[in-house]
């Protein structure tokens, strides 16, 4: 074979390849895009609505958002005017390490300075932490001053759910898109945002 | 008549290499003559597979992948179908002895120094069984989507979130829905029959192409190819057949014999082998107080918890399991097997070997500040043991090994 003919099939052959290799990713696109959640998943994650105005104050309740459990707690005047009692143990009191919808509005971190709205999914591994109000020693805080702990691996939360230093979870619970029209709460949607 | 059989087998023959096939691999594959019973588990781990593939299809027959009903139908099937507790059993307790004796042939692996020259491709097959054993466990324990089948997941699944960036969106997109739902589920199943089934297999095969490729070692460590006889066999080995399949058969009726008992007696293992919370559907709402792994994945539990990041305890656990396909390039010692290793190696396999066993047990209790302390320090003893392999086994006085077995 001349050295004519065995350049021409070194390019032949590199474009030939190179054209067939450049279709595996168009090839890919519908192997990886079915992943994907489907128009029936997305449908089934639309906002919720409730009425807040039958729940009593210090009451925490929990309503489910696309399957995940979101905490409203209704705070006492008390309770709201106690939060700097667990501040030197919190992380991140200002909520500067997570994008927050709704910083430095109100001390609840909501829409709203009497109802707190967070998810009640831990930020380390995804259980849910657990309400205890009571201010008095629990078994893994002597100090306790109420808040949420996470039964999994010990994470602790304050009342509106900012995280403790030194626990598992990273940062503070996050603050789902909320908005209130009158006493009826939705959840995962806020049309000012 | 038989010479009819006898044609048509040679018209076989001459078409499909079996003869040649059966004496190369089976009948007259020469092993070494003296091994012990760590040499038995990787073919009990060759049974436990063939149980699993055949109690997994049948169970595959009454089971829905649904949301509504993958649950229910796991309890149809332990109450409705025939003989289906027993196929099921056996399915849920053959995941658990399949790691039990993989864990003692890896072991058995890190003993004798199985991974050295020329075996490094064939221990490197072998992690990567393990690893793909691992998703096949963690994506099975999901399908009855039990409470901790649901939580489990959570906790697996949202370690990916803590990859930077991309974590999020690759939550949602392996879920494939903004929870652990019937279409995660059913994407599960289809990983867990057809796609890992199919890359295990082939990973078996190689494993064993690669294994007679090299021979098989032993506990000496003496490299019995070094001595053939003139017809190029070994002499310190012996044909498969009978010598390796009849006392292989023995350790097989009593690995059966275990197994049974377990079957019939306790199939949960006492919440090891299924965990109580798994009784009760999956439910979003509520964690259970206590989320803990099935005990084949306890220690590198606790390695993740041990860590205070998530991206963090991530990082490491991926490391433990990911440090087994160095090994061959950590162990610089002369000689292979333990017994003619140093006092260095000695101690450190046995510490290696503790602190695996507490690790395992640290993941399957709460945590509390002690057991947190206890967990790094395990954690820290089990990298050592990998990572100061290249020190120890260079440095330390070994025995001289024997020429023959």
């Amino acid at each position: 074979m001349q050295e004519k003919d065995k350049t021409r099939r070194k390019v032949l052959i590199g474009l030939t390849s190179a054209i067939g290799i450049s279709g595996v990713p168009f090839a890919a696109i519908p192997f990886i895009a079915a992943w994907n959640p489907s128009a029936k998943a997305k449908a089934a994650g639309a906002p919720v609505k409730l009425d807040v105005s039958k729940m009593q104050f210090g009451q925490q309740i929990q309503v489910s958002w696309r399957k995940q459990p979101v905490f409203i707690v209704r705070h006492t005047q008390e309770s709201i005017a106690s939060l700097d009692l667990a501040l030197p143990k919190l992380a991140d009191p200002n909520s500067d390490d997570i994008v927050e919808p709704y910083k430095g509005l109100n001390p609840s971190r909501s829409k709203s300075p009497e109802y707190s709205v967070f998810s009640g999914v831990c930020t380390h591994l995804g259980c849910a932490p657990k309400y205890f109000p009571e201010v008095e020693p629990k078994p893994w805080d002597a100090s306790w001053s109420g808040g949420f702990f996470c039964p999994c691996h010990g994470s602790m939360f304050d009342i509106v759910g900012r995280v403790f230093k030194g626990v598992p979870a990273p940062t503070n619970l996050v603050v789902p898109p909320h908005m209130f029209e009158g006493s009826i709460l939705t959840i995962g949607e806020d049309k000012e945002l | 008549m038989s010479e009819m059989a006898g044609k048509l087998f040679s018209w076989l023959n001459n078409r499909l290499p079996i003869v040649n096939t059966f004496e190369r691999h089976l009948s007259k594959h020469p092993v070494p003559s003296k091994v012990n019973f760590w040499y038995l588990f990787g073919a009990l781990a060759a049974v436990t597979l063939i149980i699993q593939i055949v109690t997994g299809i049948w169970l595959i027959m009454p089971y829905s992948n649904t949301e509504e009903q993958a649950f229910s139908s796991i309890e149809y099937i332990m109450r409705d179908v025939d003989y289906g507790w027993v196929i099921r059993y056996m399915h849920t307790t053959g995941a658990s002895l399949f790691f039990a004796v993989v864990y003692l042939h890896m072991f058995r692996g890190l003993l004798y120094g199985s991974y050295q020259k020329p075996k490094e491709l064939v221990w490197i097959f072998g992690c990567t069984i393990y690893l793909a054993m691992m998703a096949e466990g963690f994506l099975g324990y999901v399908l009855p989507y039990g409470q901790m089948s649901y939580w489990g997941a959570q906790v697996i699944i949202s370690l990916f979130g803590a990859i930077p960036y991309v974590g999020e969106s690759l939550e949602l997109w392996v879920r494939g829905d903004y929870y652990i739902s019937g279409i995660t589920v059913s994407r599960f199943f289809a990983l867990h029959v057809v796609a890992l089934p199919l890359i295990l297999i082939a990973l078996v095969f190689l494993h064993l192409v690669a294994l007679h490729e090299v021979g098989a070692g032993n506990p000496e460590g003496v490299d019995i190819e070094a001595h053939l006889d003139e017809d190029g066999v070994p002499l310190d080995s012996v044909p498969f057949f009978p010598y390796k399949v009849l006392n292989g058969l023995v350790a097989i009726g009593v690995f059966m014999t275990v197994f049974a008992i377990i079957m019939f007696f306790f199939p949960e293992g006492g919440g090891y082998f299924i965990e109580m919370a798994n009784f009760q559907e999956a439910n979003p709402l509520v964690t259970p107080d206590h989320i803990a792994p099935v005990w084949y994945y306890a220690p590198f539990y606790t390695m993740l918890r041990a860590i205070p990041d998530p991206l963090g305890g991530l990082i490491v656990m991926a490391a433990a399991v990911a440090i087994f396909f160095i090994v061959p390039w950590l162990d610089r010692s002369k000689v292979a097997s333990i017994r003619y290793k140093g006092i260095y190696s000695k101690i450190a396999i046995t510490l290696f070997g503790v602190s695996f066993l507490t690790l395992g047990y640290l993941g399957t209790v709460g945590v509390t500040e002690i057991r947190k302390i206890m967990s790094i320090i395990c954690t820290i003893i089990y990298f050592a043991y990998f990572l100061l392999m290249p020190i120890y086994t260079k440095y330390e006085k070994t025995k001289e090994v024997p020429t023959r077995l």
